[in-house]
């Protein structure tokens, strides 16, 4: 059933609209086309000569190894956040949807992590895992005679900035996986129980399959937010060291225009990660479409 | 197929709050039972702690003289259909039905044979590949009943199995339903609140009010012969009109001023509560009744009034004859249709 009022009115409907049109073009539209602008030209380092230079800032970064080197960490380091914060959130969430007691509370205390804003999130594990006063370095040193020192070592920098970045998503991939959970009736599992099916085959068989359209949602989210959301955390955490081990894409983009004063290569960089989004929520979107309902 | 016994079975939520008051029953192989009564009344638990699915408080349950308290309702035997049909959404109408099979580690031409034979029984082969989102409400029930009778467990459990369907499809469901439990001879225990589906479906029944088994018998026992007020009112439909008297000091009980006495034995004083089927009234005699509305339902009239002592009655009348509000009408008694309760107890005393 639809409801729909026309109008016969043609100038009340594009005034009603209006609003959010101006928003989108002043805030969204406009920047962007700037950007792409911007990745066409060429200045030098003063900001007093700028030349129009077509598409040579992209063609210089697809012959940089440098850009393929920290492409190459970005993939790592999402797929790393994607996979670890879904598969972390969604046992947290298993482990959440079976307490009865105090279950309200338990929730709210797992939410807390994401209303850490990012740079805090990245001061807060700087602190823990610091080569000379953290504690966590201080513990791994001394009871289990790990060295841990991601201001030298820039694997373990990367180690540290996914597990800042995971800490800091999980709240929300949880609640999604929480919902997911509960809106799963219950007399499918029951159903599942007296045909046979023990806790892990219920699980695996049942409940999983029903959160797949959750977790592919989640997916894309948390991909979108390795990209961009994490800025924050490798700023406080590494700024993109040691030897630039964690730098990621988007950090990229920061550190080329803003310390390099690139401003063409770094807009350039900024239209191939805005290419990625929109490639990204195309999927989710054709993919949600065809599949959410099972 | 299997017999159950449940030996004081009580179920309470942690508190003093008692759901289950201890139950008792024998439930014979093959035979179908219906739990009826009000919602709230604990009958969907009792069903639940027969399935495995709510754990027993008190008292045991045994399930082919095993007793399966502490049984997983994996290891009961047992196949269920619930009242939303709890079909796995993301599987096929055939996944749906081998998905217990398939645990069990069943051989894949077993497996197809069952299923394909139960599919003939309830007439869904041509659904087999279709997804549950697809089917309509009847067809859903059907799956569920695939589901269960594929298993051939030793009991099926049905908890309001036909609630969600509309009231043309639920009397042919009903009947499905029964004629294929007397086909496969399997013990069920059949949950329901409505008593037309427990009068029509049971081979003996548990009217349940409280926590409590007001009464267990064949239909035609609880309707003759309700043990208590609640039954009484319970089943039947229109229900019983209750009546609340005294009996009078020659042993007689005044009904409508003292237009009609029955002869008891009870001691004279003694609060009494007599009950009579609308059905079992007719046209003639000494009850006065002042017509207040007529409800015509073709093949029968009911009629809506009140005695001349102000006491509300509805009678049943063949649809023929149609009094109009207003009138006033006698009405009788059948011979020996007077149910007498104890007013206080609610215990029944015997009938006049």
């Amino acid at each position: 059933m639809e409801k729909r009022v026309t109008f016969d009115e043609k100038t009340l409907p594009y005034l009603l609209v209006l609003p959010q049109i101006v928003i989108t073009l002043v805030f969204f539209f406009w920047p962007s086309a700037q950007m792409i602008w911007q990745s066409m030209l060429l200045e030098d380092a003063f900001g007093g000569n700028t030349r129009f230079v077509w598409f040579e800032n992209f063609a210089h970064l697809f012959q940089d190894p440098a850009y393929y080197r920290s492409a190459a960490i970005t993939a790592v380091f999402s797929g790393a956040v994607a996979v670890l914060g879904l598969a972390l959130s969604l046992l947290l969430a298993v482990m959440a949807d079976r307490v009865i007691k105090g279950a309200t509370a338990y929730k709210a205390f797992l939410v807390w992590p994401y209303a850490v804003a990012p740079a805090v999130v990245g001061v807060l594990w700087g602190f823990l895992f610091n080569p000379s006063v953290g504690i966590v370095a201080w513990a791994l040193r001394n009871l289990f005679g790990y060295e841990f020192n991601y201001v030298l070592n820039g694997g373990q920098a990367l180690v540290l900035v996914v597990f800042a970045a995971v800490w800091s998503q999980i709240s929300y991939n949880f609640l999604f996986f929480l919902a997911g959970l509960q809106s799963i009736p219950r007399s499918l599992i029951e159903a599942a129980a007296i045909d046979g099916a023990g806790p892990g085959r219920r699980f695996w068989t049942i409940i999983f399959p029903l959160l797949s359209p959750t977790g592919f949602f989640l997916l894309v989210v948390n991909v979108i937010y390795a990209f961009f959301g994490t800025f924050g955390v490798v700023d406080a955490l590494t700024k993109g060291g040691p030897a630039k081990a964690t730098e990621i894409l988007v950090f990229k983009v920061y550190n080329d225009g803003f310390r390099g004063q690139d401003l063409g290569g770094s807009a350039a960089q900024s239209a191939i990660l805005m290419a990625i989004v929109i490639l990204l929520t195309v999927v989710q979107f054709r993919f949600i479409e065809r599949k959410v309902h099972y | 197929m299997a017999t159950v016994s449940m030996r004081g079975v009580r179920k309470s939520y942690g508190g003093a709050l008692e759901v289950i008051q201890g139950i008792d029953m024998e439930i014979a192989d093959g035979e179908f039972i219906v739990i009826v009564g009000p919602s709230g009344c604990g009958k969907s638990t009792l069903l639940r702690m027969v399935a495995g699915l709510e754990k027993i408080t008190g008292g045991e349950i045994a399930i082919d003289s095993r007793v399966v308290n502490n049984l997983e309702p994996k290891d009961r035997d047992i196949a269920m259909v619930f009242q939303n049909y709890a079909l796995y959404p993301h599987m096929s109408v055939y996944e749906n039905m081998s998905y217990g099979l398939r645990i069990r580690g069943m051989s894949k031409t077993e497996i197809d044979e069952r299923v394909k034979r139960a599919a003939g029984i309830l007439e869904i082969g041509q659904y087999l590949d279709r997804k549950p989102r697809q089917l309509s409400g009847g067809q859903r029930q059907r799956v569920a009943m695939g589901r269960a009778i594929v298993r051939e467990p030793k009991a099926f459990l049905f908890d309001e199995p036909l609630s969600n369907l509309d009231a043309k499809l639920r009397v042919q469901m009903r009947v499905e339903i029964k004629k294929l439990q007397r086909q496969l001879g399997v013990t069920s225990i059949y949950v329901t609140h409505d008593q037309v589906e427990a009068m029509t479906m049971a081979d003996r029944l548990i009217v349940m009010n409280k926590g409590v088994a007001e009464q267990i018998g064949t239909p035609i026992e609880v309707y003759a012969a309700p043990s208590t007020l609640f039954v009484a009112g319970f089943i039947g439909s229109p229900a019983m009109n209750f009546l609340e008297t005294r009996v009078s000091s020659d042993g007689r009980l005044a009904i409508d001023g003292a237009a009609l006495s029955p002869k008891t034995g009870l001691d004279p004083g003694r609060a009494v509560t007599v009950g009579i089927r609308p059905e079992h009234l007719a046209t003639g005699g000494g009850l006065d009744v002042q017509v207040e509305l007529v409800e015509l339902l073709g093949a029968d009239t009911l009629v809506h009034g009140r005695l001349s002592d102000g006491k509300s009655l509805v009678v049943r009348l063949p649809g023929n004859q149609v009094p109009t509000a207003g009138d006033r009408l006698p009405v009788q008694a059948y011979d020996g249709a007077w149910h007498l309760f104890d007013t206080e107890t609610g215990k029944r005393l015997g009938t006049a």
